[in-house]
C-alpha cells in the first residue's frame, strides 16, 4: 500500500521487508470473530492458563477497522457469510484470515443445506487449523506459523509477482478427486 | 484508500439510512435529526451481544423503545443431519449444539431415545452416577461462563479471566474422563461410552477441593461491588407471569421466586436420591440471576461429592447397559497406540465367534433399530428446561429429533427486559439471559 | 431409574404402559433397502417391504390422571368432539386434536383450574411424506407446573393447506416456536402477526427440515477418495 509499491525490489527493499515483518507479525491484532463452539476455544487462548498476552495478541479488536488478523471460529452459516465478508472487507490491508476448525475450513460435519463449506468460499484463507474444537495450543502453533509467514512475506513488485505465482500454482494444481496413490 | 463501499448515506420510505460504521461518524449529527428516533442495529458480530446475535434496537437519546432479537446466524442444521446417521452418531451432532453445556444435550437426547426403547429402568447405576457427576460440572463450568463473559461485556475483565481460569480446572476433569475439552458424545444410549480412567476419583477430589477455594472470589469481587451492583440490580426486570408466559425457565424463572427445577420436580437418573436445595431469590432481575447462578454452583459442588462417594462404591461396576443389541462401543480400553478398542473384544469377534463378529458389524455399520413412536424428554440444563423431542419410524436413524432448548427460548425475553431502558443496560439484559447462540439456532 | 410417572403420583410406568399402543397406525410402506431400487439391486433386498407403524390410538381407561385430563379437555366449551384420538406411548399421552379448535383447546387446557398448562414448553413439526392429508403435524408440548403433568398436542394438516391456528395469543411463547416451523416446515400459523423466517436468511426458497427437502451437501473430495453428500449414500433404512 503506497510507497512500497513504487520501489524497485533489491537489496534495500529486502532489507526493509524483513524490518516490515518483524513489526507486522509482532503486533498482529486479531478481530473477534467469535461463532461456535471454537469462540469459546478462541477465548480460552485469551485467557489464563494459555495467555495470549505472552506474545502481545491479548488485545482482541472489537473493530475490525483496528484489526489486522480474522480468526473465522467456528461455522458459518448461509446467513453469516455476506456479515463475514462485509466485516473482511473492513479490516484494513494487510490483513490475514485464519480458520479455525474444520467447519470453518471445509464445513466438517455440517454437510448440509445451512453451512458454508469452508470460509475459503467467501474470504481467502492464509491458515486452516484443523480440529473440532483444536485445542488452544494448537491455535498457538497456528498463529506462530502464521507469524512465520508474515515475516517472510515480500513488499511491493516481489510480493505483486508472488501472489501471481501462487495464482497459477492453485490453478494448475491437480485436483484432490484426481490424485491418487495412498491416502495420507 | 478508496472510499468505504458500506459507508453510504441513502433514504428510505422511513427516513434517512446512515451506513456509518466508524470514522464518519459526524455525517450523522444533522440537525434535521433532532429529536427523531434511531433505528440502530447491534451485532451479529458485536462482541457484548453473547456470540452471534442481532439486536435491532429503536432508541430515542439513551432510552430503548423497542428491542428485537435477529436469530439464525449459527443455524447448522444440526437437527436434520441427525436423520441421516445412526441413532448413537446422532450424540455426536447435538453435543455441539449448547456449546458451554454440552452434556445437557447429550443427556436430553439419550434420554429420549432411552425411552423410546423403553429401556429407562436398566440403566445401570454406576452410569447415572457418571452421568449425574458430568452434568453437575457442566452446570458449573456453564455458569462460569455465564458469570465471566456478563462481566467481560460491562467491562470486568478480571472476572472473564478469573471464570476461565477455574473452568479450565473443570476441563481438564472433562478431559481426563472423556478424552475431550469440550463436544465430548460421551453419553450414548444405553450408558456412558467408556468408564472413568483410574485416578479419577483422585483428581476429582483435588478439583472439588480447588474449587472451594476459588468459587468464594466471585463473591468478594462482585456481590458488593458499588458498580457491579449499580449496573445489575433493578435491571432486566422480569416478573412471574411475564416469565411464564414468554416460557422461560432456569436461574430466570427462579429469580421470580420459583423454586421449578426439573432435578426435583421430575427427576430423572436418581437425582431424587442427591441432597441438595433449590436456589430461588425475590429478587427478578439480573443482579438476582447473577446471585442465583453463584449459589447453584455451591450446590452442584455438593452433588458432585456426593457422585464421588459412590462412585467409589460402585467401582467395577458396568457403565452399559447389559444388551448387546444395544450397547455401543461394545468395549473400550485405551491401547499403548492411544487407540481405543479392547484386544480381548477384537480376539474375540475376530477369532472365536462368526455370530459376535455379524453382530458387531450390524452393530457399527447399521446401528440399533428404535421401535417407532415419539418421546419427549427434559432435563434441567444449567439454563433452564432442555429437551428433545424423538421421532422414530422403527428404523436405525432418528425420523426426527427436535430440541427444545432454553436459550431459544429464553431470548424471547430480551424485549420485555430491556425495553424503555437504557442502551448499556441492554447488555446487562441480554448477559443476564446467557444464551448461547448454537443452542439458539442449533 | 425411578419408576413413577411425571407427576409423582403413584400409578407406575408400567401401569400406564398397560394401555400402550393396542391399535397400530401404519403413516408409511417404505420399499427396498440400502438406498437401492430397480435392477441394479443384486442383494435381493430391493423387493423389501417395510410398514411404517406408529402407534395406534388408546382407548380409554388410559390410565392414571390422563383420564382426568381428558374428560376435563372434553368438558371444555365446544370441545366436546375436539379430540380425534390419544395415543398412550411409553408412559406419555398425545392428544390429536382437530385443528379447528386447537385455539379454544389451548385456552382451556391453560385457564382450567383442573387442568391448568402454564407453560408451552415448544412447538416442533414433523413431516410423514406417506401420512396422505395429513402430511405436516403440529406437535406441542405442555407442562403444568401446578399439577406436575406434561401431556402433547398434535395437530395435523395436509400439505395442500398448511394451516394451523395460532396459539400465540393464549402463549405468548408461541412467537418463536412457530416462526420456526414455519420457516422449517412450512406450516402457516393462521393469526401468528409476523409469522417470518427466524433462523434461515429471508429470501430462502423452500422449508429445509422438510423430508422432500434434500439434506443439501456437496460432495467430498480428499486425495485419491470420493464421498458423496450424506444423503445420497447407500442406508440401512
Ligand atoms: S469445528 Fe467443531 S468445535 Fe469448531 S465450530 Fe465446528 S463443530 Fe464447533
Amino acid at each position: 500500500m503506497g510507497l512500497e509499491e513504487k520501489l524497485p525490489s533489491g537489496v534495500l527493499l529486502s532489507t526493509v521487508e524483513g524490518l516490515a515483518g518483524y513489526f507486522r507479525k509482532a503486533s498482529f491484532w486479531p478481530a473477534t470473530f467469535g461463532l461456535a463452539c471454537c469462540a469459546i476455544e478462541m477465548m480460552t487462548f485469551g485467557a489464563p492458563r494459555y495467555d495470549s498476552g505472552r506474545f502481545g495478541m491479548e488485545v482482541f479488536r472489537p473493530s475490525p477497522r483496528q484489526a489486522d488478523l480474522m480468526i473465522v471460529a467456528g461455522r458459518v452459516s448461509q446467513k453469516m457469510a455476506p456479515v463475514l465478508r462485509q466485516i473482511y472487507d473492513q479490516m484494513p490491508g494487510p490483513k490475514w484470515v485464519l480458520a479455525m476448525g474444520v467447519c470453518a475450513s471445509s464445513g466438517g460435519m455440517f454437510n448440509n443445506y445451512a453451512i458454508v463449506q469452508g470460509v475459503d468460499h467467501v474470504v481467502p484463507v492464509d491458515m486452516y487449523l484443523p480440529g473440532c474444537p483444536p485445542r488452544p495450543e494448537m491455535l498457538i502453533d497456528a498463529i506462530f506459523k502464521l507469524r512465520e509467514s508474515i515475516q517472510n512475506t515480500q513488499l511491493g513488485a516481489d510480493r505483486l509477482a508472488e501472489i501471481r505465482e501462487e495464482e497459477q500454482a492453485v490453478l494448475a494444481a491437480l485436483p484432490t478427486s484426481a490424485q491418487a496413490g495412498l491416502m495420507r | 484508500m478508496s472510499a468505504d463501499p458500506y459507508a453510504d448515506t441513502s433514504e428510505s420510505t422511513s427516513g434517512q439510512v446512515f451506513n456509518v460504521t466508524g470514522g464518519d461518524w459526524d455525517t450523522i449529527s444533522t440537525d434535521s435529526l433532532e429529536g427523531d428516533r434511531l433505528v440502530i442495529n447491534m451485532g451479529p458480530q458485536h462482541p457484548s451481544t453473547h456470540g452471534v446475535l442481532r439486536l435491532i434496537l429503536e432508541i430515542d437519546g439513551e432510552t430503548v423503545h423497542d428491542a428485537r432479537a435477529g436469530i439464525g446466524y449459527l443455524h447448522t442444521g444440526i437437527e436434520k443431519n441427525m436423520e441421516f446417521r445412526t441413532w448413537t452418531q446422532g450424540v455426536t451432532f447435538c453435543t455441539r449444539m449448547d456449546y458451554v453445556a454440552p452434556f445437557s444435550n447429550e443427556a436430553a437426547y439419550v434420554g429420549a431415545v432411552e425411552r423410546l426403547l423403553g429401556i429407562e429402568d436398566q440403566i445401570t447405576e454406576r452410569a447415572q452416577v457418571i452421568r449425574v457427576l458430568m452434568l453437575e460440572l457442566n452446570r458449573i463450568s456453564s455458569h462460569l461462563v455465564a458469570i465471566a463473559t456478563g462481566g467481560m461485556e460491562i467491562g470486568a475483565l478480571t472476572v472473564m479471566t478469573c471464570g476461565f481460569r477455574d473452568r479450565e480446572e473443570i476441563l481438564k476433569a472433562f478431559e481426563l474422563i472423556t478424552g475431550l475439552r469440550m463436544n465430548h458424545a460421551y453419553f450414548r444410549p444405553g450408558g456412558v461410552s467408556q468408564d472413568l480412567p483410574d485416578g479419577t476419583v483422585g483428581h476429582l477430589r483435588d478439583l472439588v477441593a480447588l474449587l472451594k477455594k476459588r468459587l468464594p472470589e466471585y463473591a468478594a469481587l462482585c456481590n458488593a461491588n458499588p458498580i457491579f451492583k449499580g449496573r445489575l440490580k433493578q435491571v432486566g426486570r422480569l416478573d412471574l407471569a411475564g416469565v411464564l408466559a414468554l416460557g422461560i425457565t432456569g436461574p430466570i424463572l427462579r429469580s421470580t421466586g420459583l423454586d421449578w427445577d426439573l432435578r426435583v420436580k421430575q427427576p430423572y437418573w436418581g437425582y431424587d436420591t442427591y441432597d441438595f436445595d433449590v436456589i430461588t431469590r425475590d429478587e427478578p432481575d439480573a443482579y438476582g440471576r447473577f446471585m442465583i447462578r453463584q449459589l447453584e454452583m455451591w450446590e452442584s459442588l455438593r452433588i458432585v461429592e456426593q457422585c464421588i462417594d459412590r462412585l467409589e462404591s460402585t467401582q467395577g461396576q458396568p457403565v452399559m447397559i447389559a444388551d448387546r443389541k444395544i450397547a455401543w462401543p461394545a468395549q473400550l480400553s485405551v491401547g499403548s497406540d492411544g487407540q481405543g478398542n479392547s484386544p480381548e473384544h477384537i480376539a474375540h469377534i475376530m477369532g472365536e465367534s462368526m455370530e459376535a463378529l455379524i453382530h458387531h458389524f450390524k452393530l457399527v455399520t447399521e446401528g440399533f433399530r428404535v421401535p417407532a413412536g415419539q418421546a419427549y424428554f427434559a432435563i434441567e440444563s444449567p439454563k433452564g428446561e432442555i429437551a428433545c423431542h424423538a421421532v422414530s419410524d422403527g428404523g436405525t436413524r432418528p425420523f426426527r429429533a427436535h430440541f427444545r432448548d432454553p436459550s431459544f427460548v429464553n431470548l424471547q425475553g430480551v424485549s420485555a427486559m430491556s425495553e424503555g431502558g437504557m442502551l448499556s443496560d441492554v447488555i446487562v439484559a441480554v448477559a443476564s439471559i446467557d444464551p448461547v447462540m448454537g443452542g439458539v439456532d442449533r | 431409574m425411578s419408576d413413577e410417572t411425571q407427576d409423582g403420583s403413584h400409578e407406575t410406568r408400567a401401569e400406564l404402559k398397560k394401555s400402550d399402543a393396542v391399535e397400530l397406525e401404519v403413516v408409511e410402506v417404505r420399499e427396498g433397502a440400502f438406498g437401492v431400487h430397480g435392477t441394479g439391486d443384486t442383494s435381493g433386498f430391493g423387493g423389501l417391504r417395510r410398514p411404517v407403524v406408529m402407534p395406534g390410538a388408546a382407548t380409554p381407561p388410559y390410565g392414571g390422571w390422563f383420564d382426568e385430563v381428558a374428560e376435563r379437555l372434553t368438558a371444555g366449551e365446544g370441545l366436546a368432539d375436539a379430540i380425534e384420538k390419544v395415543v398412550v406411548h411409553r408412559g406419555e399421552i398425545t392428544f390429536f386434536i382437530r385443528r379447528e379448535v386447537l385455539r379454544q383447546a389451548a385456552q382451556h387446557l391453560r385457564d382450567d383450574a383442573g387442568l391448568r398448562f402454564e407453560l408451552l414448553s415448544g412447538v416442533s413439526g414433523v413431516h410423514y411424506p406417506g401420512d396422505t392429508g395429513r402430511e405436516l403435524h403440529a406437535v406441542y408440548h405442555l407442562l403444568s407446573m401446578t399439577h406436575n403433568r406434561r401431556i402433547r398436542l398434535e395437530v395435523t394438516c395436509p400439505e395442500e393447506d398448511p394451516q394451523v391456528p395460532s396459539v400465540m395469543g393464549v402463549y405468548p411463547t408461541a412467537d418463536w416456536h412457530e416462526r420456526e416451523t414455519w420457516d422449517m416446515f412450512g406450516i402457516r400459523f393462521e393469526g401468528h402477526t409476523h409469522l417470518t423466517r427466524i433462523l434461515m436468511p429471508d429470501d430462502w426458497p423452500g422449508h429445509p427440515q422438510r423430508k422432500d427437502y434434500p439434506l443439501g451437501g456437496i460432495d467430498v473430495e480428499f486425495k485419491g477418495g470420493f464421498i458423496p453428500a450424506p444423503d445420497n449414500r447407500r442406508s440401512y433404512s
